[in-house]
């Protein structure tokens, strides 16, 4: 049975957690400004539904926010940190990093962190350079973290659901230009999605294009043009950035023999290159060509609209790299 | 404040875990030496008051959260020594599995929630422990351990107004030791150091005497008092001095030679041992407890010399639940 109900991003974030609280009382949540729905309206009326000890509103101080979830975690709880937006997580960096990612680990197995970071990113119209980056890259390069990207509200309500239930830190990076984004919810599916699996959003037989978070939207558009053309897309959104789903990648590349890899984080150092480099190391076999990236350059976001747009990877720029893809490899053929 | 006068027996009590720390740091210096403990040792000789006496009002639920100095914490919240020393050994039976060594001791079988490598850090991750205390309804108390030099970090002042903010059970312990690293604290901080900073965020803060076991006891009890009946959190401004330098191998040579002796002289341990004798306690009868403590101590350092280093497939372990590397692979 199925029971589809169309729901913004932002009400599959409190639907998720509205249903983690009720099964566990462990579970609680922490950050600025929550008791009034958080920035984005994903903790709407929680606080009035399960009190101000269980939706925790916090003074302006990301390493305490931080800290304190990695101690209570510690002696026992499944808390839920609110940083706002990524860029801000970056003020509790000792905290996620050598402190909630290690712990388990530098403690020989004694103590577990079951925490999720929550941190909005991405481009947001005219944010700039703070309030828009797309940092993921950096925890999935950090052993004993798991690094969410969701794209869409069922994505939202199933993974924050697995992610609460995770005994690890997790990174649960939601696009924040995409809370008014609607989708269908199914209401009696209340099962956790598996993290580390990606989800095929479109089929096709000439080109794998693999990305995440809002750039997935961007990536459907363009395999809609590319349709067009006769170009069948198969676009993968990766979901989880780590552990990331290599056998849903190596599947797909040996179906296509070609692979895009996009997304609105800067390319150098992305999670774009992992995955390149490890389809390229595994699967060169299968490649009809070699393997490519889009991502932003190497440059703060500008404020400005057009200074922005210069970060942004469009359906165009994705369009045309996948034709050019296309012709390398027939040129070579024709060779 | 008035110290509640503390009888014979945990005087005696005290020093006995005080020469255990003692002890216990001498054998992992000169196992340091004989490159049998690796990386680097900070030692907490001369410090072994303060955490004797707070940790003497605690029970073993409660928790603790420790320093990269944090042997005496362990100690005194009740660590084992054997698995400890295996520990600082790399040995596959210490505390750690041979995962953390000297900065990352941990026990949480007695509420030793671990050392930390990074100064201050241990500050919010305690504010933390006692959130979770509160928010649970339970009568624990917490105890972070950390140095002068923390309060010049950021999480002191979060964490210290965290504690206050949500009126937390947590009694924040800080060892003036005058030090910070290679650096006379009194010169990086800006007006009364940490006990003031402590006042103006709201905390009750007591002033002590670090190298006075009688007078420790009596900070750490007002303070148990006090946190446990649900008071809010308590500071309290340790003075003490460390007699080595920052690490086994610092020998903190640019400081003033008379200053170090001065202090050497004051070492607590022998001054608390001719008290104990003056107030009629038998010489033999301690002298065979001291026995007895050096024997434990020995008998870890053997211990943990005869014990195995960790099959080197255990560092693929414990590292994530999800997503945990296979062995040998990346």
């Amino acid at each position: 049975m199925t029971n589809l109900i169309a729901m913004t991003a932002a009400e599959a974030s409190t639907l998720a957690l509205r249903e983690e609280f009720a099964l566990d009382e462990n579970v609680w949540a922490l950050g600025e400004d929550i008791g009034r729905g958080g920035v984005f309206g994903q903790y709407a009326g929680l606080q009035d539904e399960f009190g101000p000890q269980r939706v925790v509103d916090t003074p302006i101080s990301e390493a305490a926010i931080l800290g304190v979830a990695v101690g209570a975690a510690m002696v026992g709880s499944r808390p839920v940190v609110e940083m706002r937006f990524s860029d801000f997580a970056l003020c509790a960096m000792d905290e996620m990093i050598n402190q909630a990612a290690k712990a388990r680990y530098m403690f020989g197995g004694q103590s577990k962190v079951p925490i999720v970071v929550r941190e909005p990113t991405g481009l947001w119209r005219s944010a700039a350079a703070q309030h828009s980056q797309s940092l993921e890259a950096w925890y999935a390069h950090m052993p004993g973290l798991i690094v969410v990207c969701p794209s869409t509200p069922a994505d939202i309500r199933g993974l924050l659901k697995a992610s609460i239930r995770a005994d690890d830190p997790v990174v649960f990076m939601e696009p924040k230009g995409q809370w008014q984004r609607t989708g269908e919810v199914d209401l009696d599916d209340q099962e956790p999605y598996e993290l580390g699996k990606a989800a095929g959003r479109r089929e096709g037989d000439d080109v794998t294009i693999v990305s995440w978070s809002t750039q997935v939207h961007v990536a459907l558009e363009a395999a809609e043009r590319l349709a067009e053309q006769s170009i069948e897309s198969d676009v993968i959104d990766l979901r989880t950035i780590f552990p990331w789903d290599k056998d849903s990648v190596s599947q797909s590349v040996r179906r296509t023999g070609r692979l895009l890899v996009v997304h609105e984080a800067v390319a150098v150092g992305g999670f774009g290159g992992e995955i390149a480099s490890w389809i390229s190391e595994h699967e060169f076999h299968h490649l009809k060509g070699p393997v490519a990236r889009l991502g932003a350059p190497r440059i703060p976001v500008g404020y400005a609209p057009n200074l922005e747009d210069q970060i942004r990877v469009t359906a165009e720029n994705i369009v045309d790299r996948v034709i050019r893809m296309i012709n390398e490899g027939e040129e070579e053929t024709q060779v | 404040m008035n110290a509640a006068q503390p009888g014979p027996d945990g005087l005696i009590d005290g020093y006995l875990t005080m020469l255990r720390i003692r002890e216990f740091e001498l054998a992992a210096i000169r196992a340091h030496g004989e490159k049998l403990v690796h990386g680097t040792l900070h030692p907490y000789i001369g410090q072994e008051a303060i955490a004797t006496g707070m940790c003497a009002h605690l029970r073993q639920d409660d928790l603790m959260l420790s320093t990269h100095r944090g042997h005496g914490h362990c100690i005194a919240k009740g660590a084992p020594l054997a698995p400890m020393m295996s520990e600082l050994f790399g040995r596959e039976n210490g505390l750690c599995g041979g995962k953390g060594g000297s900065m990352h001791v941990a026990d949480f079988s007695v509420g030793m929630l671990g050392a930390n490598g990074v100064v201050g850090a241990n500050i919010v991750l305690a504010a933390g422990a006692a959130h979770e205390v509160k928010r649970r309804g339970e009568d624990r108390v917490v105890v972070c351990f950390f140095g002068d030099g923390a309060v010049n970090r950021g999480p002191f002042l979060e964490g210290l107004n965290w504690a206050q903010v949500f009126d937390l059970p947590v009694i924040f312990v800080c060892e003036d030791n005058q030090h910070s690293a290679s650096t006379r604290t009194s010169t990086m901080t800006g007006g009364e150091g940490g006990g003031a900073r402590a006042r103006s965020i709201g905390l009750t803060t007591i002033d002590v005497d670090g190298n006075s076991l009688p007078d420790m006891l009596a900070a750490g009890k007002e303070a148990v008092s006090i946190v446990r009946s649900g008071q809010g959190p308590v500071f309290i401004h340790a003075r003490t001095f460390r007699v080595t330098g920052h690490t086994a191998t610092d020998l903190a040579q640019w400081r003033d030679t008379e200053e170090v002796e001065r202090h050497a002289a004051a070492d607590p341990l022998p001054l608390l041992r001719a008290r104990i004798l003056s107030e009629g306690h038998r010489e033999d009868e301690l002298l065979a407890e001291e026995r007895r403590v050096r024997t434990d101590v020995q008998l870890a350092y053997d211990k943990a010399l005869a014990s195995a280093l960790p099959p080197a497939t255990r560092a693929f372990e414990d590292v994530q639940v999800t997503g945990n590397p296979q062995i040998g692979a990346f």
